[in-house]
């Protein structure tokens, strides 16, 4: 239990440095950033309480926001996401989630994959509305959705590949 | 009674996603507000620190370009010192001779930002500098921004790149005044609206501070026009303004005081 906790507080302030430190200032051709911290979300143990996962999510996304100065924009996100994690894990890993016998090190690529996909997507949704806020530029906010999205699922999932260990 | 309970306690999670989110939206509304961000804001002595360490490392690897811009400003001011007879006029230029009501303060930026559609930038120096919240912020090659928060050693600019920045700005030639915005779309371009029809727009020409907001003096650069149309109306111009600044790359700014503003607003406000 000791360890679990460590690790998770270990990945809680890399993600916070990394984040703002390093990706926020990647401006793929002027606007397109990677926001990794959503890993933190996406692999918090899935037995765990629900309400921990929601309060440590809205933490996360306040120190980003404060790091950032955007008002709660990816708190709002983060919450948002957190809560709709058991739909997103029922909907992606199905029969195996009923077990509640996930374990993120061991499951298939691809089902993996989706999982990361759908919990990216709308996270990056419920973010880049919360930052435009304005329904008359939708188009704007589904483009830095799309943009962002891909680059934050394709480095999210490579490292989990590269952290990930074998467990046997 | 019980009943409540059992209620609040079975949509337990629910509720703590609806009062966390509430809490999410309410800073998000609060920050799109002048000078309304109240707690979440980088001028505090955590993001303050980390981001000057980290800053401390990330200059090196600037410091030839940035050299290379002060270098140029030198060359500037001091040919400015020596043709200073032609020059009288400009409070902004030639602050020596006016310099009682503007005072400068040098600062680093600690934190740059322009890729979000409200860009806050934060500085190395704060309340303890004697910096205040609506100083104006300017770099060598023109406006930047105003301050915002402050904290003991931090303080964080609204970026001119912020979609609820508004600077009074004009046309060099003539003086019919604008106000300058940021659509949000393209980091090298601002707006300058409600310039009335009748002034004589041409592509090319400068726009610079209009002194009238006691923030900036007079005559401190920030873009040239780069293309303009009239508005929906058609009484006013709207004006896309290529920006002096590369706002992408800005180190050191300074920070102006108007020493006589107290005095303005006071003016202002009895009336």
């Amino acid at each position: 239990m000791n360890s679990i906790l460590s690790i998770h507080t270990i990945r809680f302030i890399a993600l916070v440095f990394v984040q703002v430190l390093i990706l926020n200032h990647i401006n793929f051709l002027g606007y397109i950033n990677p926001y990794i911290y959503i890993v933190f979300i996406a692999l918090f143990p899935v037995k765990n309480n629900r309400i921990v996962l929601i309060l440590l999510s809205f933490l996360i996304g306040i120190t980003i926001d404060m790091f950032l100065d955007t008002g709660g924009i990816h708190a709002g996100a983060c919450v948002f996401t957190a809560y709709a994690r058991p739909l997103i894990l029922k909907s992606s890993f199905g029969m195996m989630y009923e077990h509640q016998t996930i374990k993120f090190n061991s499951v298939e690529f691809g089902s993996k994959l989706i999982y990361f996909t759908l919990l990216i997507v709308l996270h990056h949704i419920v973010l880049f509305s919360l930052e435009i806020f304005s329904i008359s530029k939708i188009l704007l906010i589904l483009q830095k959705t799309l943009f962002s999205s891909i680059f934050t699922i394709l480095l999210s999932v490579v490292v989990t590949i590269i952290f990930s260990r074998k467990t046997k | 009674m019980q009943q409540i309970i059992n209620f609040i306690i079975r949509n337990k999670n629910f509720l703590l996603f609806l009062l966390l989110f509430g809490f999410s939206i309410l800073f998000t509304i609060q920050s799109h507000s002048y000078h309304k961000s109240k707690f979440i804001n980088s001028a505090n002595f955590l993001t303050g620190g980390v981001y000057n360490s980290a800053n401390n490392v990330s200059n090196y690897f600037k410091l030839k370009s940035q050299n290379k811009l002060l270098s140029e400003e030198n060359k500037k001011l001091r040919s400015l010192l020596l043709n200073s007879k032609t020059e009288v006029d400009s409070s902004f230029i030639d602050s020596l001779t006016f310099g009682k009501s503007y005072r400068f303060y040098s600062a680093n930026i600690i934190k740059n930002s322009y890729a979000l559609n409200n860009n806050v930038l934060t500085l190395n120096k704060g309340f303890n500098d004697s910096i205040r919240q609506d100083f104006g912020v300017i770099s060598s090659k023109g406006i930047v921004g105003i301050i915002d928060k402050t904290s003991g050693n931090y303080a964080t600019v609204i970026s001119i790149l912020n979609s609820t920045s508004s600077i009074s700005a004009q046309l060099k030639k003539t003086n019919h005044l604008g106000s300058l915005i940021w659509n949000g779309k393209d980091s090298k371009f601002t707006q300058l609206i409600d310039i009335p029809k009748i002034a004589n727009v041409k592509t090319g020409d400068s726009i610079i501070t209009s002194g009238q907001s006691s923030i900036f003096p007079k005559n401190v650069p920030i873009g040239t026009i780069e293309s303009f149309k009239l508005d929906q109306a058609e009484n006013y111009y709207e004006i896309n303004v290529r920006l002096f600044n590369d706002m992408t790359s800005i180190e050191h700014v300074y920070i102006i005081e108007n020493v006589n503003k107290e005095e303005i607003t006071n003016l202002l406000s009895n009336n």
